[in-house]
Order: structure tokens, then C-alpha cells, then sequence
């Protein structure tokens, strides 16, 4: 068995534009993904804002530098992320097809990456 | 090495038809594809010593898969603590290698399948498989794609560390993908034909070799998945395209038009096969969309001369192609056919209905196709306008030379 880590990049500006009825939907969504997947789920977690995130790097004279807001400002933007424990790549992507984003609220895009 | 000429063309020969089955079959005991391409290599490397001395084996194949897989054996109990750390083939079904015959024809097309995996990017696919599947140099895929031998291997290297690490699955796919992902193979195969049929840079040995190796591909998949209509129509559209080779070119090494090929030049052979397997592609079913192109492709292979076609047949044709791939050049292509079938107030009528379409507003194929019907139309003045717009979108020489040739016959018959 390997493991891949699912990282989930959704839009944060549509799903807060989105109503109280779509996010209902859309946790109901991850619990059912969660039940459905429990034998391969090994973590999971729900990221607060990209807005709320602070950057820790050196500065170079032994110090640090504290930035204020995502690593990378890019519309989507890393909302969550699943870590299940399958044989192969194939059985990973077809774990992320059945994330609760697809169809649903947004453009979200996940990334497969596998795990030492 | 060898000085005997049939030992020498009895390995290529196996190099040529049997690399994928004894790599398939390798790589099955090593899950590994680099240490089974080594071995494999390196049985065809003694093949040309041994072969020499104790004669041609009566099966090729069998013996160069027995001495490559015997190779890996070795090497990985010698190795067996250093081997174990390593990423294997993500195969969760293999517990021993296989035996039977008809286990081995699966063989091939897993090494397929994980080379034309929809994970892996287009052009790693298609390196992958002209290494792995056809057992092409680095040095000869980069010299077809045009990019230098060290970008080549540097993409090769990184397809095979990530079929490793992120577990590509060296098997045949489910039910559920199954045409899906046949369907990316596929397009691997018609991207090889292409490359090596529509060659920039004109003919040279690369492109024939691709050519023949996407024939050579194309009959595989059809031997190991007969009942797949996409894979027989696939095999249909590239042997009645490449039955025009003889007529593509002029003495001069100039494209000639479809238009003006001399026709008594066509491979008959190749076109009867082509047309054979067209009828049972399109007996099975819906056409996709392999069949309907080599269905196109069909009507002008039996067609006499370009005149007598039957232009509306491959008007419907590109309706059902359009209607289930839409693009800007088959639409074009449809416009001409539509042309010659309702006459050229009804092509240009198709043509202008496409003017707006970016993709065409500097494609000069576009501007001829006008041009020769207003030519028919008896508006030489607009021909001449339309063929002078073209002249400034192609580059090309031969193409150059063939519409200043146009312009001068228009000067001639009225001018």
C-alpha cells in the first residue's frame, strides 16, 4: 500500500458567495465522502482562509521574515486535504474524482501527490 | 558482436518485432522497467554472439525474453538488499512471472497501458512508448521530435520516475476506463503517424521510421484488442493515408495536393486492407471518431479522380466527425467538400460561415479554398486577391510556388 496526499484547491470567492443551503450541501458532502472512504482514509483536515496565513523564511541575517497571507496568491487556493493509504495511483485518482467539489460549488482542482 | 549478415538481421529482425513482447515479459520479473530494459538489452546484445555460434533459434522472441528474464534473476538475487529499497511496479495481482501464451499477448499491452497512462503527459507518453513499446534510441525520439538527446532522456527519465514513485498501475485497465484509456493510446499511435506523415522539414529516414513504427503499433493493438472498433479504424485511417506516399511528393520533393496526386501511384494493397477494416469497424456499432475519419479517407481511396468523389458522402462524413469533435479545420475541409458537391456558390456560402473563426483567419488553406472557387465562379478578380492573401500566410516554398502558379494560370486563361 502507498500513500497519496489529496490536496484540495477550491475558490475561496465563490464559495463564499455561495448560500448557507450550498455549504450545508457541501459538508453533508464530505461526510458522506468520509463514511464512504473510511477503510483508506488515514488524515484529513479543513484549512481556515488562505487570507489568515502567515510565511516563515529566513532573512538571511540570522533571522526570520513573517509574510503576511499565502505562499502564492493565485485564485484557487489550498482549502483541505485528504490522506488515504491505497495500492496504486489509479485507485487514488478515483478516490479524488469522488471528492464533493466536482458538479458542485466552484472550480476546484485536486492534487494527487504520493508520499514517501 | 557478429560478422554473419542473417545473424545480424535475424536480431534486428527480433528487435524489430518481438522488443515489446521479451520487455513486457522482463518486466513482469524485475517490476522494474529500467533493470528491464538493461536485461533486455543485454540479451540482444548476446544474441548476436551466441546466434552466431550455435545458429538462429526457431523462436526468437522465446529465447531473448528466456535469457533476459534468467539475466534479471541473477542480478536481483545478487542484489537482493540494495533491489528491495528500491520503488517497484505498482502490480498488486503478480506474485510469479508469467507462463502461458496467452498471459504474454496480455503482457504487451500492460507495458501499453503504463506508457500511455493519462497521468503521465502527451509527449512522455509518446517518448515512453517509442522507448519502451518500440525500443527506439533516446538519441533517435529526440531526433523525430526535434529536441536535443538530453532533453529527451531528461523527460524519459522523469516519465519512469513517476510511473515508480507515484504508483502507475502496470496492468490492463477496468471495465469502467477501459475505452477511455484506450482511447489516450490511441491518440499516442495517431500522434507518431502524424508526426512522421505531416513532417515539417520533408522526408527524411526519422519520419518514415515513425511511420512505419505507428503501422507496426497499430497492428499490435488490433491483434491484441480485435474487437475494439476504434482500434481497427485507427489501423484503417493510417494505412489508407500512407498508401498516397509514392504520390505525396513531387520529383522535386514538393507536397502535391490530394487534389492532383497521381492516383495510379496509390498502394492498392494497403488501400484494400485499409477499406476492409473500415466495414468492420463501422459494423460494430457507433462511429468513432477513427472511423469516421478513415471512413473519409475510404471514399477517396476508391475514388478514381478527385472530380469523380463522391462529395457528398464525405460532406456527411465531416457533419458526423464536426458534430462529435468539433475543429476549425475539419470544418474547413467540410466547407471544400461542400464545394464540390453543391456546386462553389455553396462552398463559399460553407466558407464564409467560417470567417470569424480565429484558428482559420490566418490558416492559408482557407484562403486557397476560396480562391478556387471564385476562380470557378469566373471572379478572378477576387481569386486573385484570395491567392495573394494566402501567399502571405504560408512560408512554405513548395506552397509558394504552387499558388504563384495559380495567380500566373489566372493572368493567362483571362487575363
Amino acid at each position: 500500500m502507498a500513500r497519496y496526499l489529496l490536496l484540495i484547491h477550491d475558490n475561496e470567492a465563490d464559495y463564499d458567495a455561495a448560500s448557507a443551503e450550498v455549504h450545508r450541501a457541501h459538508d453533508e458532502g464530505h461526510e458522506a465522502f468520509a463514511r464512504e472512504h473510511k477503510d483508506v482514509i488515514v488524515g484529513s483536515g479543513h484549512l481556515q482562509r488562505s487570507s489568515t496565513a502567515t510565511v516563515v523564511r529566513e532573512d538571511g541575517q540570522g533571522g526570520f521574515l513573517l509574510t503576511d497571507g499565502p505562499y502564492a496568491e493565485t485564485k484557487e487556493a489550498l482549502g483541505g486535504y485528504y490522506i488515504i493509504d491505497v495500492a496504486t495511483l489509479d485507485e487514488a485518482l478515483a478516490v479524488a474524482k469522488k471528492l464533493p467539489y466536482f458538479g458542485k460549488v466552484g472550480d476546484a482542482a485536486v492534487e494527487v501527490r504520493p508520499m514517501h | 558482436m557478429t560478422d554473419d549478415p542473417a545473424v545480424a538481421e535475424a536480431v534486428a529482425l527480433a528487435h524489430r518485432k518481438e522488443w515489446a513482447f521479451v520487455l513486457a515479459a522482463t518486466a513482469r520479473v524485475t517490476r522494474d522497467l529500467d533493470l528491464a530494459e538493461e536485461c533486455v538489452q543485454d540479451a540482444y546484445a548476446k544474441a548476436l554472439t551466441v546466434w552466431s555460434a550455435t545458429g538462429i533459434p526457431a523462436r526468437p522472441g522465446a529465447w531473448l525474453t528466456t535469457t533476459a528474464r534468467n539475466r534479471a534473476i541473477d542480478l536481483i538475487r545478487r542484489e537482493a538488499s540494495f533491489r528491495a529499497a528500491l520503488p517497484l511496479l505498482a502490480d498488486e495481482e503478480v506474485a510469479n512471472g508469467p507462463s502461458d501464451s496467452e498471459d504474454i499477448a496480455d503482457e504487451r499491452l500492460r507495458l501499453i497501458f503504463t506508457c500511455c497512462h493519462p497521468a503521465l503527459a502527451p509527449e512522455a507518453q509518446v517518448a515512453l512508448t517509442l522507448r519502451l513499446v518500440c525500443g527506439l534510441t533516446t538519441a533517435e525520439i529526440a531526433r523525430a521530435f526535434l529536441v536535443s538527446e538530453s532533453t529527451m532522456a531528461a523527460r524519459i527519465t522523469r516519465a519512469k520516475k513517476k510511473i515508480a514513485v507515484a504508483r502507475i498501475p502496470y496492468r490492463i485497465p477496468d471495465a469502467v476506463d477501459l475505452t477511455e484509456r484506450i482511447g489516450t493510446v490511441l491518440t499516442v499511435v495517431d500522434l507518431l503517424f502524424t508526426t512522421g506523415h505531416v513532417a515539417p522539414n520533408g522526408p527524411d529516414l526519422m519520419n518514415t521510421e515513425l511511420i512505419s513504427r505507428a503501422l507496426d503499433l497499430g497492428r499490435m493493438l488490433t491483434e491484441l484488442l480485435p474487437t475494439d472498433p476504434e482500434v481497427t479504424a485507427l489501423l484503417a485511417l493510417m494505412l489508407l493515408t500512407d498508401a498516397r506516399r509514392a504520390a505525396r511528393l513531387d520529383t522535386t520533393g514538393r507536397p502535391v495536393l490530394l487534389a492532383d496526386q497521381d492516383r495510379g501511384r496509390w498502394d492498392q494493397a494497403a488501400i484494400r486492407e485499409g477499406q476492409a477494416l473500415v466495414r468492420r469497424a463501422l459494423r460494430r456499432g457507433p462511429a468513432g471518431q477513427f472511423a469516421v475519419r478513415a471512413a473519409i479517407a475510404a471514399v477517396h481511396s476508391e475514388s478514381p479522380s478527385w472530380e469523380t468523389t463522391d462529395w457528398s458522402e464525405i460532406v456527411g462524413l465531416y457533419d458526423v466527425l464536426l458534430a462529435r469533435q468539433p475543429s476549425p479545420v475539419a470544418a474547413l475541409n467540410r466547407a471544400v467538400a461542400k464545394g464540390f458537391a453543391a456546386g462553389p456558390e455553396a462552398g463559399l456560402a460553407a466558407l464564409e460561415e467560417l470567417a470569424t473563426e480565429p484558428q482559420l483567419a490566418t490558416y492559408p488553406y482557407a484562403a486557397v479554398a476560396r480562391g478556387e472557387f471564385l476562380r470557378r465562379l469566373g471572379r478572378d478578380r477576387e481569386a486573385r486577391s484570395a491567392y495573394e492573401e494566402a501567399l502571405t500566410f504560408t512560408e512554405n516554398a513548395a506552397e509558394r510556388a504552387t499558388l504563384r502558379q495559380r495567380l500566373a494560370e489566372l493572368s493567362e486563361e483571362r487575363g
